[in-house]
């Protein structure tokens, strides 16, 4: 089997800041393949948008400390000179992010943005440019391509900023690309819009893509393979089924029950996760998601949990002291609607054993 | 909980079963547009345009769309934040519509906002305590200071925040922390009605639960009516009683939460349905996600006769030539439309009806 398109190795990001370390990014690996999407889910603070920056190495600043490995086709992007970046950052590998607005220069027609991420990479004449930023503006269902191309994005509306966005990230036939809440401000009926041409080109080029959400129906929809993470980490990782169907950890099952869905009954309650995520200057000690843990136990504010497979699924992850019996059964009590506070007890202490 | 919500609530959207706690009809917002240097009136931006609905005593009523439909724009005006263009809204039987001055005042004492952003919402510089108090400064209740500091802090207890923190400032307070401090501002005069204008769309999904719960429980045990806006219509349907659906300034479709989700009718609703992204892998695979095409037209210049017709997949000759009147369809759902969905078509695009209750 050929080496993943994407691979990363314990990744550490650490940011040095007056109040202290902020441990933004602490260990994470995972792999994407070819045509392959992977969802990365977590809360604001998670460092679920670090990882990805630091993938394409925009967070190298003078209070950065990186440490681990990133590498795309086999090549060492962490340790690249920022001119080996350069050409493979817009080019091989692309990213679409949250605000379309504040990401277009509001100086400069759409067309003429994109011929230049066009021509940084590629020795082609303008006019062979804007020809390719036409027909890219085209293919994301923008109308009159020609004649939209001279506009500013301020005459554009959100959503076609958005596709204009994706037009210039794609203009270059990227291998991967990273969706940072490619959806976040746009409207449901945008959102499934931009959502089916996101699938659509990537079905077409075969591109890989990293999405990166808080929006569980995003993932749900999208991703093949999701990573779920909390204060820095990974605490699970497997494909989209298994996260949705069979998840492990206490978290996943936090997000997966606080969120409201229009496929539930509508007098059942929602379970928040109570308390809030940890500041990432000052982890808590053990597992780091202990204090909002419904079923923490002592040992667990001591020993910090490893992100290891479970027995009989290697390619599902967890993170958790609880034993794998244990969580199976709470998943399926928290299903049949026991509260967490209402958990037998016994089942934790399997798990504690 | 334990019995569903919706048995204590009309089963038919029909409004005029329950009792009446405020009437809009034919509501109506228009924000000129001028241009020149005479700032001549060239048009006008129709915000709001024409919308009837009641609101019953007790109830959420959701009202949902998406930007630029006016739903924030009507509750500004039922709320009188603003003068309407047109139009009547009663509240307790009483007109509001032209009110000003003292009674505007007086009314105010009776309806209340929680906003959508707890950054911007909130005075930086006064305390926790001023803020939530302020409400009695302008009423000129509760003068004495003790009085006032215990019925704050009570309301701080009563919406989860530690009354001990009564004298900390806004910033000292997480996102979920500062939504429940507008919260407790607006329970403060014990209002009759709450408008909540997108109050969790600004917090992350396990704070958005912390705070829809809340929502859901002190309006059981106050009995307060709600209106709630929102774009997600999840949030929408965990929520609300009865909802109304919003499209370029009008009411396109109306129904009890069941009924509505189970069985929408106008296609605009559908596609809504089907664009909200299911979070379960097997539901969302099975689907055949409805895309619209193409943006909202401006609601500087809608479309002639029903506005929904530019994108919608069912238009005929007769949606480009006469606007759909908004009256009952099967179901009891009532909808502005010539061309109704049918169940069938509803199963296939949104996955989620077929596990609905309704």
């Amino acid at each position: 089997m050929a080496a993943p398109l994407l691979e990363v190795e314990n990744l550490q990001v650490h940011f040095e800041t007056e109040d202290g370390l902020v441990k933004a990014v602490d260990g994470i690996s995972y792999t994407v393949d070819r045509g392959e999407t992977l969802g990365i889910v977590g809360e604001s603070g998670s460092g679920k948008s670090v990882s990805s920056l630091t993938v394409m190495g925009l967070t190298r600043s003078r209070n950065a400390r990186i440490s681990g490995a990133v590498r795309f086709n086999g090549k060492d992007l962490l340790g690249a000179s920022d001119d080996d970046l350069r050409k493979v950052r817009g080019n091989e590998i692309a990213m679409i992010f949250q605000d379309p607005l504040s990401s277009l220069h509001p100086f400069y027609k759409v067309g003429s943005q994109i011929v230049e991420a066009i021509q940084t990479h590629k020795d082609v004449s303008k006019a062979q440019a804007y020809d390719r930023a036409v027909e890219m503006l085209g293919l994301v269902g923008i109308p009159e391509p020609r004649r939209r191309a001279d506009s500013y994005p301020h005459e554009f509306s959100g959503g076609m900023r958005q596709r204009a966005m994706i037009a210039m990230a794609l203009a270059n036939d990227p291998k991967l690309l990273i969706a940072d809440e490619p959806t976040t401000a746009l409207d449901v009926t945008v959102q499934a819009q931009i959502l089916e041409l996101i699938e659509r080109l990537q079905s077409e080029f075969d591109t890989a893509v990293v999405v990166i959400t808080h929006d569980l129906g995003v993932v749900a929809e999208m991703a093949d393979e999701i990573a779920v993470m909390y204060a820095g980490r990974i605490v699970e990782q497997g494909n989209a089924d298994t996260i949705f169907n069979g998840p492990e950890h206490p978290y996943t099952w936090g997000l997966l029950s606080s969120i409201p869905r229009m496929d539930a009954a509508r007098d059942e309650e929602l379970v928040p996760i109570p308390g809030r995520p940890p500041s990432l200057i000052n982890l808590p000690g053990g597992c780091s998601f202990h204090p909002r843990c419904p079923y923490v136990r002592d040992a667990h504010k001591r020993v910090d949990p490893v992100l290891e497979p479970i027995d009989g699924n290697p390619d599902h992850r967890v993170a958790c002291l609880l034993d794998s019996g244990a969580r199976k059964k709470l998943w399926e009590e928290l299903q049949a609607g026991v509260t967490p506070q209402a958990a037998r007890q016994d089942v934790i202490e399997e798990g504690a054993a | 909980m334990s019995e569903p919500a919706t048995s204590t609530q009309p089963e038919e959207p029909a409004p005029r079963n329950g009792e009446t706690l405020m009437q809009v009809r034919d509501l109506v917002k228009h924000f000129p547009i001028r241009k020149g240097l005479l700032q001549r009136q060239v048009g006008a931006v129709r915000a709001v345009d024409g919308v009837s609905f009641d609101v019953l005593r007790g109830e959420t009523l959701g009202l949902v769309g998406e930007s630029g439909c006016g739903k924030s724009t009507t509750a500004r005006l039922v709320l009188r934040l603003m003068a309407p263009t047109d139009g009547s809204i009663k509240f307790d039987g009483e007109e509001i519509g032209d009110a000003s001055g003292a009674r505007l005042k007086e009314l105010r004492r009776d309806m209340q906002m929680i906003f959508q952003d707890p950054y911007s919402s909130l005075n930086p510089r006064k305390t926790v305590g001023t803020i939530i108090a302020e409400p009695y400064a302008i009423h000129g209740m509760l003068k004495s200071e003790g009085e006032r500091k215990n019925t704050v802090q009570e309301l701080m207890d009563r919406v989860g925040l530690n009354p001990e923190h009564y004298n900390r400032y806004p910033h000292e307070f997480s996102g979920g922390q500062r939504q429940r401090i507008g919260v407790a501002r607006a329970l403060a005069l014990k209002p009759k009605v709450i408008v909540a204008d997108e109050p969790v769309s600004a917090l992350d999904v396990s704070i958005q639960a912390q705070i829809l719960n809340l929502l859901r429980e002190l309006q059981r045990d106050m009995g307060i009516t709600l209106i709630f806006i929102a774009h997600d219509l999840s949030v929408v349907r965990h929520m609300c009683d009865r909802i109304a659906v919003m499209y370029l300034g009008r009411i396109v479709e109306m129904a009890s939460n069941d009924q509505l989700y189970a069985h929408p009718r106008m296609p605009y609703t559908g596609a809504l349905m089907s664009a909200v992204p299911v979070p379960q892998p097997r539901l969302a695979a099975s689907k055949k996600r409805q895309i619209l095409a193409g943006d909202v037209p401006s609601p500087s210049n809608p479309p002639p006769a029903c506005r929904f017709h530019t994108r919608c997949w069912k238009a005929q000759e007769i949606c480009r030539q006469e606007d759909p009147p908004l009256e009952p369809k099967e179901g009891g759902n009532i909808a502005a439309c010539h061309f109704p969905l049918t169940d069938a078509e509803v199963t296939e695009r949104v996955p989620t009806a077929r596990t609905g209750t309704g």
